[in-house]
């Protein structure tokens, strides 16, 4: 008996004519993504002047260009611990509310408006005459107005309002995701609220709040724009995404930049393997009842 | 829905709901006064402004070019949703419809680059551009857009072409539906309202697109967002209101967007691509 003909047998193993669509997506990427990210890390080995792993030394001998990893990892994880923080009790309580929409909405405005926007606004609002230490001086919170912009403050309040409706968002999804049942069963039985929240909830809600935790990160961790328009981009908020920028930018050294790229999210995975790793210390058998 | 009536649970309850109200408030402050403050006529130092006035606006336009900016921003958004909406969604159907060896790496890699930051592959890639001459042109900001956006439409159209049924598909071959009607005819009404959703997001989306378009842009490829940076980015040369006035243009246009967006999506799905990375 003669063997299937060969276009049969590919189609056996999922290759036919539909298949092959994939072909012009992948094309895109692998110009668009795959060749420039190799292209970046043989260009970052291949420094203007010395040895091959020469850029790398410079970054990380030179406390100027050294000390952005810091700085960045400062803002970041405070940024995303406060917005998890918040998202959390906040979208517990968003989940019994019958019109979530309005909220949601008004909370999706600045992460489309993006960080150059808010960064803008926030300049005015958070200013020495601005409407933020107005209020406070109101109250009675303050006596003279605090500086909040051009510091590490404002840059930090700029990854407040754009993160935490992200985290939020995301953690909504997820608290919304889990069966009502569960809880009433929990309640039945005669859980509090707290026993509720810690034994019930939270280990079912763990592998969803690092993904949370971790996408929130990574965009803390890219701040770019606000860093430099709110911050002082010279001093403690120079994060490594302007030493990247400089280098290839404004030195014309790409080589250099695509090194401090490559450090960039090198130190981002670090992060999030860590965070992906604790979690699963705390995971426990299925988590039915979620996609888990 | 269980509520507790207990003392602690009512003031657990209040610090919450008085937190989230902070935050809103907060919001809106800061929007509200970039849109005081572009109709302001002076405001130093008080509540509001000292009196109102539109010549922002036309100062604003005239100042920062804002007919070509906002002509160049919506050629390359629109290129950018086209270019990947008709990609996006052959390759999602290729995914969606076909288990093959290599899958699970084919969405891995259409997953990295909204996981890693846009300046890691950024950078490269402007580098890339650059060298081949592409620097600073229309079609540079474009390539330099597709990279974030075809992931994202295909992630989204995955899902939405997984739930239509493969026997409707059979149904019209038994039927003797060519190739070509069978996609006119079957598929495309079939997937319209997804690739309405997904396109809507890609366009919010290429629109506020920053770190991106800064890298490759040049004086005539512009994007608003881009412009509206460079005039923050030098705030002691004009009037602080003119360049509010800019912001206020620029939000306008990404909200006409997102409300036609989201008569299609819920406002979650901006953000949740989490959950398609959990069913890959």
């Amino acid at each position: 008996m003669n063997r299937p003909s060969l276009r049969l047998r590919l189609a056996a193993r999922g290759f036919d004519a539909t298949t092959l669509l994939v072909l012009p997506g992948l094309a895109v990427m692998l110009a668009l993504f795959v060749y420039p990210f190799a292209y970046g890390i043989v260009d970052s080995l291949m420094p203007r002047e010395g040895a091959w792993y020469a850029n790398y030394t410079r970054f990380f001998t030179d406390r100027f260009q050294f000390a952005t990893i810091g700085a960045t990892l400062w803002l970041a994880l405070p940024v995303t611990i406060v917005n998890m923080a918040l998202a959390l009790p906040i979208a517990f309580r968003v989940r019994l509310m019958s019109r979530q929409r309005l909220l949601t909405t008004i909370l999706v405005l600045p992460i489309t408006l993006g960080t150059v926007f808010v960064a803008d606004g926030l300049l005015t609002f958070l200013g020495p005459q601005g409407w933020f230490n107005r209020a406070l001086i109101l109250v009675g919170l303050l006596d003279a107005p605090v500086k909040l912009t051009n510091n590490y403050w404002g840059v930090f309040a700029s990854l407040l309002i754009t993160g935490f409706p992200f985290a939020f968002l995301l953690t909504l999804s997820y608290v919304t995701g889990i069966d009502p049942a569960i809880e009433q069963a929990a309640a039945t039985l005669g859980a509090g609220p707290r026993q509720r929240f810690f034994r019930v909830f939270l280990p079912l809600l763990v592998p969803g709040l690092a993904v949370t935790f971790c996408l929130a990160f990574v965009q803390a961790f890219a701040v770019f724009p606000s860093a430099v328009l709110l911050g002082a981009p010279a001093g403690p908020t120079r994060v490594i995404s302007i030493a990247a920028y400089q280098a290839a930018f404004e030195q014309y050294d790409h080589s250099m930049g695509s090194a401090i790229a490559i450090i960039m999210g090198l130190v981002e995975l670090v992060v999030v393997v860590a965070v992906l790793g604790l979690r699963t210390l705390f995971y426990r058998g299925p988590a039915g009842g979620t996609k888990g | 829905m269980i509520r507790d009536q207990g003392l602690a649970s009512k003031l657990w309850r209040f610090a919450v709901w008085a937190l989230a109200g902070l935050f809103v408030l907060n919001l809106i402050g800061v929007m509200a006064a970039v849109v005081m403050n572009s109709f302001a006529r002076r405001w130093l130092g008080t509540w509001l402004p000292a009196g109102w006035t539109t010549r922002w606006y036309f100062d604003a336009w005239s100042e920062f070019q804002l007919s070509s900016v906002v002509l160049v921003t919506f050629q390359v958004v629109f290129a950018v949703v086209l270019i990947s909406g008709m990609i996006g969604v052959i390759t999602a159907y290729a995914l969606a419809r076909r288990d093959f060896p290599g899958k699970r790496a084919v969405i891995l890699l259409f997953l990295l680059p909204l996981l890693i930051p846009p300046l890691t592959y950024g950078i490269p890639l402007a580098t890339v551009l650059y060298q081949i001459g592409l620097g600073g042109s229309f079609w540079g900001v474009v390539l330099i857009n597709l990279v974030p956006s075809l992931p994202f439409v295909i992630l989204v159209m995955i899902p939405f072409i997984e739930q239509i049924d493969p026997r409707i598909e059979a149904a019209a071959r038994v039927f003797g539906a060519g190739t070509g009607s069978l996609f006119l005819r079957i598929l495309l009404p079939l997937l319209l309202p997804g690739m309405l959703a997904a396109l809507l997001l890609v366009l919010v989306r290429t629109i506020a697109m920053f770190e991106l378009t800064f890298l490759i842009a040049g004086p005539t490829s512009q994007t608003l967002v881009v412009a509206l940076y460079y005039a923050v980015f030098a705030s002691g040369v004009r009037a602080s209101q003119s360049i509010d006035a800019m912001a206020v243009v620029y939000m306008v246009t990404t909200l006409f967007w997102l409300v036609l967006a989201l008569q299609f999506v819920s406002p979650t799905q901006i953000v949740a691509r989490a959950k398609q990375q959990q069913a890959s």
